[in-house]
């Protein structure tokens, strides 16, 4: 089976999953994102790599940080930006999928940055245009269904590797709702293939998958996942905390009784912080629960890496973009 | 018509009959089997059988063929001609149309409808319970009358337990047959696909097996209870046969099913999202594929059934979750069954009984119907298992060219159908 993101050289030409993607083209978008965290640095905040380049960002589910931060790397590359609501436009009005893409396409579009509800949906479209023959047009996954949020994975892996350096004597603990989690996922495989040798699934038995400890395979196979139900175990000496967002609908009924319980059991506060490494970060991909996922004091501490994130977020997606449709570096 | 089947390998799975011979049919009847024709036999037509394997017409135990209801996902005449295409001369409809099939009036039109020269012969399953919504028991003496051969709730399962036992005890009463799927609604709710590691990877949905097995504990204990004739249809893993197996050893008399795509794919079938791999119930493990195979040679599983469900290319062409389960299949079940039994190196009549002998006596059709004797029916099948084909949008009658095979190279092509005695179907064009 070919992984529909690579071409036939094994090269990337769209990013749609982190799972089936190599060590090498993981650290070579990471050594690309570097120098690009210097351009918000400079007074004119822009590079010309995508000069000229039509970049629609498709959203059929709401997101204004998602989107903003696609828009904002974009426009520093030079770009020319087309933002489409659909779940508000097309959709509504029973225009298939396809046949939104098929429109966009025939108005000139180069990259197409996606979020679907579905899992799946970027792969959809990325078979559609080469079935088309149109896979000069890019598809950047921005989050489908429970999928994957690839770019999220890889800023997270930025940021690891900023405050860590080497992946292969971590250990890292992935906390809260695993089962409906596109970031997790992103997350597991990413750090499977960087080599973390001990990473952790922490959360209750309703909200991770069945499969929890076969979630990964490929490159990745016999990774070292590791399922804990109880808090102290997934936190103890471990390098890295990453927290996930309980999604509010989550919160009541049969997956858990109330957010109040869930933070008593799984809330990340000082005292259980202090069960990691001294040195441990913590990350969050927002926005935010405080006081449900997340305690202020650790939300606010020195530990946390959280904004960092959001601004390696921006030279990450640079970095992907250019890597797609541009082929220059930032120097 | 007089036609003499010259030169085949006549097999007949009924009697374990493997020999080349000639088949002759006079009118809807076969009247002779052997090397010399019947007395004062002159056949107006012969079909060079040279190479080919002449078996009873494959017997179908589940294929939508979509009327009334869904006419732009496919009709009768379209899914005749796939049917025919594919050796199949009987096929039961599920009860899933639009309306159901809950009314004596939509059966008899069905009837009606499907009663052509070279058509397959159409058995309908009626509904269980009206509307399939699981609360008022359907007219089934009617229906009986009108032609259903068993009831069913085709995918929708009766949520009221009490609802069930009832149907069951009065489908008891008449010894009306009663054909259900395992699935429990609230365990298979929002599911897409096998809660297992490929579910877990790819983000979707997942419905367990216990979905399976704990509907089929509820079933198999109001068989028993009730003394329903049950067969269970589409089982997909390990351990829903294993329940199966021990009520059959407690001595409950069950039957059941496995579809042409359980027995040969698996949920890492699934790929890249790929919508044909849209089921239901949903690809399951390797490891079931494996037990399923395994318990189809052993006589676990009565019969393969192609489950045949076309489905528009619109509602395939969408996303995994939002697309429609299904898969095409009556030109998919000889290959698919011919594979089966290559891969474990089987007898072939051991293999072709569960489309043919063994479906038949599913439906209680014994007197002369899926076998190949003097007297009998003349349904046939006449095949070349050495050619190869490859599953492609154009080769395929069907309306639906939905199928997780496309592009994949099968063997077993069909080179003629007859049904009652009609050719039904020519690969040579001779129509």
């Amino acid at each position: 089976m070919n992984n529909p993101q690579l071409n036939s050289n094994g090269e990337l030409i769209h990013l749609l999953s982190l799972d089936g993607l190599s060590r090498e083209i993981i650290h070579g978008i990471l050594d690309r994102a570097a120098p690009f965290t210097a351009v918000a640095e400079r007074e004119v905040k822009k590079v010309p790599l995508l000069r000229g380049k039509s970049v629609f960002n498709l959203f059929f589910e709401n997101s204004t940080r998602t989107r903003t931060t696609f828009e904002i790397a974009a426009k520093r590359l030079s770009a020319d930006v087309i933002n489409l609501n659909i779940n508000t436009s097309s959709a509504a009005k029973g225009e298939s999928l396809l046949d939104t893409v098929d429109n966009l396409a025939a108005m000139q579009a180069d990259m197409f940055v996606v979020r679907h509800a579905s899992s799946g949906a970027p792969y959809l479209i990325a078979q559609h245009l080469a079935a088309t023959r149109r896979d000069h047009i890019h598809v950047v996954n921005a989050g489908d269904g429970r999928h994957a949020h690839p770019t999220q994975g890889l800023l997270d892996m930025f940021t690891i590797r900023h405050y860590k350096k080497d992946f292969t004597k971590l250990s890292v603990a992935v906390v809260g709702d695993i089962l409906h989690s596109r970031v997790a996922r992103s997350q597991l495989h990413a750090l499977a293939t960087l080599g973390v040798p001990d990473i952790r699934l922490v959360g209750p038995q309703t909200l991770l998958p069945t499969a929890a400890d076969r979630m990964i395979e490929g490159e990745a196979t016999g990774a070292p996942l590791r399922v804990c139900h109880k808090l102290d175990d997934g936190l103890r000496g471990v390098d890295v905390v990453m927290m996930l967002r309980l999604q509010n609908e989550r919160m009541q009924g049969a997956l858990l009784p109330s957010p109040q319980e869930y933070f008593k059991s799984y809330g990340l506060t000082p005292e259980k912080l202090a069960l990691a490494k001294p040195d441990a970060i913590v990350m969050h991909p927002g926005p935010m629960n405080r006081g449900i996922e997340i305690d202020s004091a650790v939300a606010d501490g020195k530990q946390a890496v959280i904004l960092p994130q959001v601004t390696f977020g921006i030279a990450v997606r640079m970095a992907v973009m250019s890597m797609l449709a541009g082929g220059g570096t930032a120097q | 018509m007089k036609i003499e089947i010259r030169n085949g390998r006549v097999v007949d799975p009924s009697s374990g009959l493997d020999q080349p011979a000639s088949v002759y049919v006079a009118g809807s009847k076969i009247v002779g089997v052997g090397e010399t024709a019947p007395r004062s036999f002159q056949p107006e037509a012969v079909l060079d059988a040279t190479g080919c394997v002449v078996c009873p017409g494959l017997i179908d135990l589940s294929a939508r063929l979509r009327e009334p209801g869904f006419e732009y996902k496919a009709t009768l005449e379209s899914e005749m001609a796939a049917a025919a295409a594919g050796g199949i001369t009987r096929l039961v409809c599920p009860p899933d149309t639009d309306p159901p099939l809950d009314e004596p009036g939509l059966v008899e039109m069905l009837k009606h409808r499907a009663r052509q020269p070279g058509f397959a012969q159409v058995h309908p399953v009626g509904a269980l319970t009206t509307k399939l919504e699981g609360k008022r028991l359907t007219e089934m003496a009617e229906l009986a009358e009108a032609g259903c051969i068993a009831f069913g709730q085709a995918s929708v399962s009766i949520v009221d337990t009490q609802v069930l036992m009832r149907a069951m005890q009065y489908a008891a009463t008449f010894d009306f047959p009663v054909w259900l799927q395992a699935q429990d609604t609230y365990l298979t709710q929002g599911g897409v696909a096998h809660d297992g590691a490929v579910s877990a990877r790819l983000g979707l949905a997942g419905i367990p097996v216990l979905a399976e097995t704990v509907a089929l504990t509820t079933i198999l204990q109001l068989a028993g209870a009730t003394g329903a004739r049950l067969h269970i249809r589409r089982v997909s893993s390990a351990a829903g046969l294993a329940l199966i197996r021990a009520a059959r050893a407690d001595g409950l008399a069950v039957t059941c099913d496995i579809t042409i795509n359980h027995l040969h794919l698996c949920d890492r079938d699934i790929g890249f999202f790929d919508a044909h791999a849209r089921l239901d119930p949903p690809l399951r493990a390797p490891s079931d594929r494996d037990a399923l195979a395994a318990g189809l040679a052993d006589g676990s599983i009565d019969a393969l059934i192609s489950d045949h469900t076309p489905v528009d290319d619109d509602a395939k062409q969408t996303p995994f979750d939002e697309a429609e389960a299904g898969a095409t299949g009556l030109e998919l079940l000889l290959p698919l069954t011919l594979k089966w039994a290559a891969e474990r190196q089987m007898p072939l009549a051991q293999a072709l009984a569960k489309i043919t002998s063994e479906p038949a006596r599913i439906l209680g059709l014994t007197a002369g119907c899926g076998c190949i004797a003097p007297g009998a029916v003349a349904d046939l099948c006449i095949f070349d298992p050495a050619a190869k084909f490859t599953v492609s949008r154009e080769r395929l009658k069907s309306q639906g060219k939905n199928t997780p095979f496309l592009g994949k190279e099968l063997q077993g092509e069909v080179r003629y159908t007859l049904t009652e005695g009609h050719l039904a179907y020519s690969a040579d064009r001779l129509l």
